[in-house]
């Protein structure tokens, strides 16, 4: 389980765990779910230009990921779910289109929906160490007013807190996390990883220091268990990361159910 | 009309079941997606393609009818969304995404099983972009009769959903159960998103839900204006866009046309962009 061919998917794992983790605590907590899910496929539309254009599907995937973020932030203060569903199916037939016209198909798309987590190279691995670092200055100099204002926004305004350039900065976060990770790992870890595991921290835990702590850790049991049943049983990581935090939640949410019905007998 | 129609567009086999389909499956999705955009529900909407996608694949493992297996695991889905999301409205869209990512899980375990038994290739895309012009005709009773279902139920029920869908107090103190009605919706929903996601694809199922209806609420004020208006409007961007697809073969230079989807994903921003142009303006005036 530990050969050298496995030591990358295990660093890359573990580097999506904890950013996801992190990231994902505050994707629940500003009921962002649909933009996490959105913005990862939207920026699928980005790699397929970049192939069109011969340019690296990296940079399409960051510029796509950027930009459909920021028209959600830009587009969607109120009925942010019906601007979402719109960015998201635009981006997806803008794909669609780029890569008919392109002719490279089905491979290319598998390998950006799925993610090829055995296939990690060290330079990949060091792409996702820059990330983990890059997001990690972005949270700590924003924790607390993002943390304000996902709480109530209205108070975090009359305080002062420019509230909407903290949702684009949130947003252009997630899109950064979705470039640099979905190539590796794919979108269906990616995403599993960021809503699963920090809705089951903040199920459990009091207070903000503690729900990161606990996100990052369920984050990261939940890919490292996937990582050794996918070894073991040779089905796909995706299936087992995705169960693994469906568990985790039902799990999580059946506990603070049972802890609030002691509480109050 | 030869500038607009390329030749051999109504006698193309193809072609003419493509219209009709497309037509009843817009239609279905744009009634549906009025309810859907006033209970803010398109994350849930766009969530069951792809967990009616687990059971299309587990259909084509067991030899099954792929409508069935995406009906079955639409409502298994919707139901489990509605159960763990019900209590905090606000906590509806992580319910959403945990059901969404194991549901995306188990379709690439059972993909994976089917690949590997069959040696398939191209199950993925078929499901994610689906193609309206490859929808097989056995397909077409079963589906009609769902889209009559559907439509049916959402008709009969129409008055206390909507009543629980504006004011939940409201509708209690009349006798409606809020959990009873959202129950039903979410199985109307999965029938209408599984049927679309099968013979339209993922992409356009979500842009015929919300973009059409979103954009018929925009410019009508009652509820009933607003679902035929999205109605016209979900067929007409069916079938300007099934034609701009045809068209767009004889029209570029390198005989390639542009995917149905695309087409269609136009028509629908054109229509919600002008209708937002349109309330904007006359929001102005007034």
């Amino acid at each position: 389980m530990f050969e050298p061919f496995m030591v990358n998917a295990w660093l890359a794992g573990t580097l999506v765990a904890v950013v996801s983790g992190a990231v994902g605590l505050f994707v629940v907590e500003r009921h962002r779910a649909f933009a996490a899910h959105a913005i990862p496929n939207g920026a699928f539309a980005g790699a397929a230009g970049a192939t069109l254009v011969g340019a690296s599907p990296l940079l399409g995937l960051v510029v796509f990921a950027v930009a459909s973020a920021l028209g959600v932030a830009a587009l969607g203060r109120r009925r942010n779910d019906v601007v979402t569903a719109l960015a998201l199916v635009t981006m997806l037939a803008l794909g669609a289109a780029l890569l008919a016209a392109s002719g490279a198909y089905e491979p290319a798309i598998d390998a950006l929906l799925f993610g090829q987590v055995l296939g990690v190279s060290r330079g990949e691995v060091v792409a996702l160490a820059l990330l983990v670092v890059g997001a990690g200055a972005v949270l700590a100099l924003v924790f607390r007013p993002l943390l304000y204002s996902s709480l109530s926004e209205e108070v975090a305004a009359a305080r002062g807190v420019a509230v909407r350039a903290l949702d684009a900065t949130f947003l252009v976060l997630v899109a950064m996390t979705a470039a640099l990770a979905v190539p590796v790992v794919g979108t269906l870890l990616t995403f599993a990883l960021t809503v699963g595991p920090p809705a089951a921290a903040r199920a459990l835990a009091r207070g903000a220091g503690r729900a990161l702590a606990l996100a990052a850790a369920l984050s990261l049991a939940c890919v490292w268990a996937a990582i050794a049943s996918a070894y073991l049983s040779g089905w796909p990581i995706g299936f087992f990361v995705g169960a693994y935090a469906a568990v985790e939640y039902v799990v999580a949410r059946a506990a603070s159910a049972w802890r609030e019905g002691r509480a109050r007998p | 009309m030869h500038w607009l129609v390329e030749p051999g567009f109504w006698s193309n086999p193809v072609v003419g079941p493509a219209l009709v389909l497309g037509a009843v499956v817009a239609a279905v999705s744009a009634a549906v997606g009025v309810v859907v955009v006033v209970r803010g529900q398109s994350f849930a909407g766009h969530a069951l393609t792809d967990v009616a996608m687990a059971g299309g694949a587990g259909a084509s493992l067991v030899g099954a009818s792929p409508l069935l297996g995406f009906l079955l695991a639409g409502i298994v889905g919707g139901g489990s969304i509605e159960a763990a999301g019900a209590e905090r409205v606000r906590d509806r869209d992580v319910a959403t995404g945990v059901v969404l990512g194991a549901a995306a899980g188990l379709t690439a375990l059972l993909l994976y099983f089917v690949s590997s038994s069959t040696s398939a290739t191209g199950s993925t895309q078929s499901v994610l972009f689906g193609s309206v012009f490859t929808v097989s005709r056995s397909v077409v009773p079963l589906g009609v009769a769902v889209a009559a279902a559907t439509l049916v139920t959402l008709f009969s029920v129409r008055r206390p959903l909507l009543l629980s869908s504006l004011s939940p107090e409201l509708a209690a103190a009349r006798g409606v159960r809020p959990r009873v009605m959202g129950l039903v919706f979410v199985v109307v929903l999965a029938a209408s998103v599984a049927l679309s996601a099968l013979v339209i694809g993922a992409i356009l199922s979500t842009a015929l839900l919300v973009g059409p209806a979103s954009a018929a609420l925009r410019v009508s004020r009652g509820l009933v204006g607003a679902t035929v208006g999205a109605i016209v409007a979900g067929v007409a961007s069916v079938e300007l866009g099934i034609l701009a697809s045809y068209d767009s073969f004889y029209w570029s230079a390198a005989h390639r046309s542009v995917p149905v989807s695309a087409c269609v994903v136009g028509v629908v921003l054109v229509e919600v962009a002008a209708a937002t142009v349109w309330s904007r303006w006359r929001r102005g005036r007034g």
